[in-house]
């Protein structure tokens, strides 16, 4: 019977190789929380509304409950568990988050993390009404978003001081070599 | 909120797709971006046999613009499509439009050509394919077929693609120098299926003066419904009185046939207006 039929999957996810064996209607939600015990990935609507489930593929924020875990065979997956830095250290939309008090019971969190995260990648100084578009996809029941536009915001300055503050030390790498 | 059990296969080539689909038929199904065929899944509304999932298919993700017509490929991403800065140029309603399907992470993933092919009447796309008079390209074991948009859309949910065939790319025409077009539409919140939605194309002759007008809407009929609106002979408010009388939507529990009939209206006086702006700035430039 074809809902038997295991697929090979290599999944690296925060930089961890991972190899499984899925059936093919694992979405990469469940995957990702249940076979690789990542549970920092929340599932809310399991239907592509409520963007709690979002996760970077190659880099950029997709839905991870509207995407088969066989059908990411092969891609690089960052999670929220991947956002810190391996020192322990927030990253910058994590630090704006609590700087700001961008959450309360934190469940659409991981979510909100994630696609903020690649959005600036893309547009690293957003004005307020590009914030509100990029948290557009994601519901939050508690804050009111009022305090996560402000997060976006706080994490783009943050963004750009982390960046300056690397440019400067490699400029001083660059010139005692 | 979990899929059904269904076979699977990731093909490398079309060749390899429609004669996965040709030995499946009808049970096979396409899987592109799955923005709209993962949720139909998840809630148990599809229950597919077959999985053909075609995101290997490189060949598929071009997005260029050829001999008169924008030509989409079925991997190019909406987010692709919309970025594409030779099709802004060259069909500007295409970017109007994509920018209100849904939101940056769904349109990362889902793709122009599988949101057509979806055919859902509140789909933005499928309107512009409508009132621009493109075409599908299909492809089968068979060989290829060409379905123009007003024979495509069959009703809500269903085009004329058959189960053992796959649509490659879309051929959507250029703007002509002298035209302009515009997209308006009302959601409940920012992102969500539009209540009513508006998709309209405007011509100027010489004297820029509006010759020809014509719009599709989404969210009022089975399928994209599009009305030639020349005879208001370029009044964005008598268009909008024209518009309201000539189409019939239904109500259900987010709007009323009366309210949608309205925005029907409104929505078509907004976006003819900036159609014509966007026809006097474009033949201008």
């Amino acid at each position: 019977m074809a809902s038997a039929e295991l697929f090979s999957v290599r999944l690296t996810v925060n930089g961890v190789v991972h190899d499984i064996e899925v059936p093919s209607r694992r979405l990469l939600s469940d995957c990702l929380r249940h076979d690789l015990r990542l549970t920092g990935t929340h599932v809310g609507c399991e239907h592509g509304v409520c963007g709690a489930c979002t996760v970077l593929v190659d880099g950029v924020a997709v839905r991870s409950c509207l995407l088969l875990a066989v059908s990411a065979d092969g891609a690089l997956i960052t999670t929220v568990e991947g956002l810190t830095r391996q020192d322990g250290t927030l990253s910058p939309v994590q630090q704006a988050f609590a700087d700001c008090h961008g959450l309360q019971c934190g469940f659409c969190t991981p979510g909100f993390l994630t696609a903020i995260t690649a959005a600036l990648e893309q547009n690293p100084v957003p004005t307020e009404e590009q914030a509100r578009e990029i948290i557009g996809g994601n519901l939050c029941r508690c804050t009111g978003y009022q305090n996560i536009v402000k997060a976006v915001l706080r994490a783009a300055e943050l963004r750009a001081a982390e960046v300056s503050a690397a440019e400067v030390s490699a400029g001083d790498q660059a010139g005692t070599a | 909120m979990k899929p059904p059990p269904f076979g699977y296969s990731r093909p490398e080539t079309v060749e390899e797709a429609v004669s996965v689909l040709a030995g499946r038929d009808p049970d096979g199904k396409v899987l592109a971006g799955g923005q709209s065929l993962l949720p139909l899944l998840n809630m148990r509304l599809a229950t597919p046999g077959h999985l053909v999932d075609i995101n290997r298919l490189s060949e598929l993700s071009h997005v260029r613009v050829a001999d008169g017509h924008v030509v989409i490929g079925a991997l190019a991403r909406h987010a692709e499509v919309l970025a594409d800065q030779d099709v802004a140029r060259a069909q500007p309603l295409i970017g109007q439009a994509l920018a209100l399907v849904a939101h940056q992470v769904i349109r990362n993933r889902g793709t122009t050509v599988g949101s057509i092919v979806h055919a859902d009447p509140s789909g933005e796309m499928t309107a512009v394919l409508a009132l621009l008079g493109g075409s599908v390209l299909l492809v089968s074991t068979s060989g290829e077929r060409i379905v123009h948009a007003h024979e495509f859309f069959l009703g809500p949910l269903e085009s004329d693609v058959r189960p053992d065939e796959l649509a490659t790319q879309v051929h959507i025409p250029v703007l002509p120098a002298r035209a302009g077009t515009a997209f308006a539409e009302v959601s409940r919140r920012h992102g969500d299926y539009a209540v009513c939605g508006v998709a309209v194309r405007a011509e100027l002759d010489d004297a820029d003066a509006v010759s020809r007008a014509t719009a599709a809407y989404l969210s009022v009929a089975g399928t994209p419904l599009v009305l030639d609106l020349s005879d208001a002979g370029g009044d964005p408010a008598a268009a909008g009185r024209l518009a309201r009388d000539r189409v019939s939507p239904g109500g259900d529990i987010h709007a009323t046939a009366g309210y949608r009939k309205h925005l029907a209206g409104v929505l078509t006086e907004r976006a003819l207006a900036d159609a014509i702006a966007a026809a006097k700035e474009r033949s201008v430039g």
